[in-house]
């Protein structure tokens, strides 16, 4: 008896129903996949499921916490689909979100007694500004000797890291901080308006919805938006056409870098109020994972980001609640990204069972 | 009287809407040389990947030697003996010649390499068995495949267009190859659009249109137009009278042109001297691989000249050497490249938004923003002006067969109004009932005062459509000749002449 192995076959076209199916089956794939993992663990998985799924939504309280989380989140996502569209992969949002964070913080940093409407529109600016620079960096060496943009990118997250450690423990450090590692706290004014009263969640948030639309016109409607994918899909039908290539790598790696540093920028002047050492908790890293299980699609990123920040506040109750160790939550997002990379394999291919082969044995 | 080779019984298969085959017969008998005729779209390619296991047919029988056979992969057509040369080649582009070989026939890789070159040699299948794939012409992969299924020693051989990359006396050489392979006992289905060829080398053909056998002849009994006329189902047009030759401006010159691409495996451009006058359609003749990919990129500008002031090229009277292609196509260029998917369209995007690709100067784009109404009644006008057989503009460009899209990129560049138009292999793989319209359209071209500049490996073409023809062979441009003063064995001679004779 020999084993029928079924064979993958290329689609006609792209099956629009399992564009939409596939999010959905990868996190029954990746829950099954932690639900033995828990056992395993010894760690009650019904417990972990409603810490994780259920209770961000059971309280105002969580649900805005998911409404904070998500903001960052979407605005990274958005900028990183635009370019891993163009096949410009920008794993670097970390660093450029540090970056943003920075350089808005040079603000209060150093004008701490300033007031005015000004200074909060201000630091937004110029954070989306140092991430773009930051991503300048990488796409600088990528269009000048065709290094990766990937590991440049990467790397210089490393390097972002440092700088910030650098800052907090050297020039920028509160001298009243009782030498802890962190700036001054920020002045009211130095603060983004608050959007739903009584909560976090800021107006951040509002700017990255507006992205998103944003993004859509961008990338539907937009004649640049066209150029990036041909780039990605058809290298070679975009030299034909003239499109630059270069261009596409500066484009898809400043929009990146301006959209992970106003998320940073938004950060420092949204919840935590100040500059310090934890200002991101992965959030360039997650937003890859928003990113692709969105599809790369401006309106499927919309409900990746708020899923994802769902499993942020669902995975600190599990901690707390379910004694997930910290790492929980990471393996399930980077299980919930594998599972989704292996079903979106069949929005352009399906399985086909052969039909036994007895007869042709010559 | 023993059972065929192969047979098909009520064979159907259908994309979607589209019917590409509809209740086939057909009958291969031993040491036969069996063509398959039919336009573009009419299913002969779906057919052959039918028998060759790469789709399964949605009913309907094949038997193979009286028994019924189910293909699930082409694995298991090439153990039972078929072996298949492919329209669109499959070869890994990142492998060497033998490498490619290897993955099919087994045998260690250094007898390989010795057997292709012998085997080369017989057939004049000349190619370089340690050479990248990639670094090959469209001309020397096809040789590579043919080369890799004559090594599996097949009982029957399916070839998809083998002789449209082959220059004349190649050709003959190939039928030499096909006739001594006949005689050893093996079955030969050839599918081919040149009438002559069919008839100087097939016993037996069959016609299919619109997916269905529509005849069964002896093609050595009927004329060419006869089998021309089964195939399309009315009279194939005369060509267009063409005007005398201008003298209009130059539209396109190359001075002196020498160029050295990075690619260690390219051909490289030697002393290039050519113009194309407003109202001239200039022929380049030659084997592909002769530095044809090289030139098409210069001209087209997605690789540029570097070195020396006194090479140029000339485009509308303006020094265009370092313009990017948007900057030559503004203008008034364009340019129809070698390879169409993935090069003169994205495989994975519609029709429309390949229109998108090069049509965006005309009102397609306004404000940045691209107009789908504008972009979408130009696709409809492309495919409705070239007869493109497809659903609709939302068809993606993957999903049509080779020839089908070549007419859509044609009509798409046409479309632009060009002073000046260059076509690399205008007609490979396409039928000749939409051969024949895109010569047509050349000249209709030309006439209206467009330059044209056509690469082409058929001489036949280059002599219907050309004022004057250039030979390309090993880098080197020949003279110029008059069409009307030469004749095909002349420019033949330059194109098989060996290193500094041309």
């Amino acid at each position: 008896m020999t084993l029928i192995l079924p064979r993958l076959v290329a689609r006609e076209r792209a099956s629009l129903s399992m564009m939409i199916i596939a999010p959905f089956a990868a996190l029954a794939l990746a829950a099954f996949a932690n639900f033995t993992l828990y056992l395993t663990l010894d760690v009650d998985p019904s417990a972990v499921f409603y810490a994780l799924l259920i209770e961000p939504f059971t309280s105002w309280y969580a649900f805005s916490e998911v409404l904070l989380k998500t903001g960052p989140l979407l605005l990274i996502a958005q900028g990183l689909a635009i370019g891993f569209r163009a096949k410009v992969f920008n794993i670097g949002a970390e660093g450029q979100f540090i970056l943003g964070a920075i350089c808005a913080s040079a603000i209060p940093v150093y004008a701490p007694q300033a007031s005015g409407i000004w200074i909060w529109p201000s630091m937004l600016l110029l954070g989306a500004l140092g991430g773009g620079a930051w991503a300048a960096i990488t796409s600088f060496w990528r269009v000048r000797l065709n290094a990766n943009e990937i590991l440049v990118s990467l790397m210089l997250s490393l390097v972002a890291v440092q700088l910030l450690n650098y800052l907090l423990l050297g020039p920028w450090k509160d001298p009243m901080g009782f030498n802890f590692p962190q700036s001054v706290m920020f002045q009211y004014d130095a603060m983004v308006p608050t959007l739903l009263p009584g909560t976090r969640v800021n107006i951040s948030l509002l700017f990255a919805v507006g992205l998103s639309l944003a993004a859509w016109v961008f990338m539907q409607r937009s004649f640049i938006g066209f150029k990036l994918q041909v780039g990605g899909l058809a290298p070679r039908a975009a030299a034909y056409a003239g499109f630059s290539q270069g261009g596409a790598i500066w484009m898809s790696l400043l929009i990146g870098g301006c959209a992970a540093g106003f998320a940073g920028a938004a950060e420092v002047a949204g919840p935590i109020g100040q500059l310090q050492r934890s200002i991101s908790t992965g959030y360039g890293y997650a937003a890859i994972i928003v990113a692709y299980l969105g599809g790369l699609h401006p309106i499927g990123i919309l409900l990746s980001s708020f899923f994802m920040a769902a499993l942020y506040i669902g995975g600190d109750t599990a901690m707390v609640s379910a004694d997930l160790p910290i790492a929980g939550v990471r393996v399930f997002q980077g299980s919930l990204l594998l599972s989704y990379l292996i079903l979106a394999t069949f929005v352009r291919h399906r399985l086909d069972w052969p039909r036994p082969s007895a007869e042709i044995k010559p | 009287m023993t059972a065929p080779l192969l047979s098909l019984r009520d064979v159907s298969k259908s994309y979607g809407q589209v019917h590409a085959n509809r209740g086939v017969n057909l009958d291969v008998a031993s040491h036969s040389i069996h063509a398959i005729l039919g336009e573009n779209g009419a299913g002969k390619s779906t057919l052959m990947k039918l028998i060759y296991g790469v789709e399964k047919p949605d009913s309907g029988q094949i038997m193979w030697q009286g028994k019924q056979l189910h293909l699930n992969a082409p694995g298991d057509a090439r153990q039972l003996g078929i072996g298949m040369v492919f329209q669109h080649f499959s070869l890994f582009e990142t492998l060497t010649v033998v490498e490619n070989v290897s993955l099919v026939v087994p045998g260690d890789k250094k007898d390989l390499a010795q057997r292709i070159t012998v085997l080369g040699a017989e057939f004049g299948l000349d190619v370089d068995p340690m050479a990248h794939v990639h670094t090959l012409s469209v001309g020397e992969r096809q040789r590579v495949e043919i080369i890799r299924c004559l090594l599996t020693n097949p009982k029957l051989l399916i070839l998809d267009e083998p002789t449209s990359v082959l220059p004349p006396q190649s050709v003959n050489r190939l039928f030499e190859t096909l006739r001594k392979l006949a005689a050893d006992g093996v079955s030969i289905l050839f599918i081919s659009h040149k009438l002559e060829e069919i008839r100087a080398i097939c016993d037996h053909a069959t016609i299919l249109r619109a997916g269905q056998v529509v005849g069964n002849v002896d093609p050595r009994l009927h004329d060419a137009s006869a089998l021309a006329t089964m195939m399309i189902g009315h009279d194939v047009p005369a060509p267009l009278a063409a005007k005398p030759i201008s003298t209009g401006n130059k539209h396109l010159e190359l001075i002196a042109v020498d160029h050295i691409h990075d690619d260690p495996f390219s051909v490289p451009l030697k002393q290039i001297n050519l113009q194309v006058r407003a109202g001239e359609i200039l022929g380049i003749a030659g084997v592909s691989g002769n530095g044809q990919s090289e030139l098409a990129a210069l001209i087209s500008g997605e690789a540029r000249l570097h070195g020396s002031e006194k090479q140029r090229i000339m485009m509308m009277s303006r020094d265009v050497t370092h313009l990017n292609p948007a900057a030559r196509r503004h203008l008034g260029f364009a340019f129809v490249p070698e390879d169409r998917l993935g090069q003169g369209a994205v495989p994975e995007m519609s029709l429309t938004k390949n229109s998108l690709l090069t049509a965006h100067s005309k009102g397609l784009v306004r404000h940045g923003l691209i107009r789908m109404r504008q972009a979408t009644a130009f696709a409809k006008a492309c495919i409705a002006t070239q007869d493109v057989r497809t659903p609709d503009e939302h068809a993606e460009a993957g999903a049509l067969s080779g020839g089908n899209l070549q007419k859509f990129i044609i009509g798409r560049e046409m479309m632009l109004a060009p002073k000046l138009l260059f076509v690399n292999q205008p007609t490979w793989g396409v039928d000749i009932g939409a051969a024949t319209a895109i010569r047509q359209q050349l000249i209709a071209l030309r006439n209206d005062g467009c330059a044209i500049l056509v690469i082409s490996e058929e001489l036949d073409e280059l002599f219907e459509v050309s004022d004057h023809i250039q030979v390309l062979n090993h880098g080197r441009l020949s003279a110029r000749f008059k069409t009307v003063d030469t004749k095909p064995e002349e420019i033949g001679l330059h194109m098989i002449a060996t290193g500094d004779a041309a």
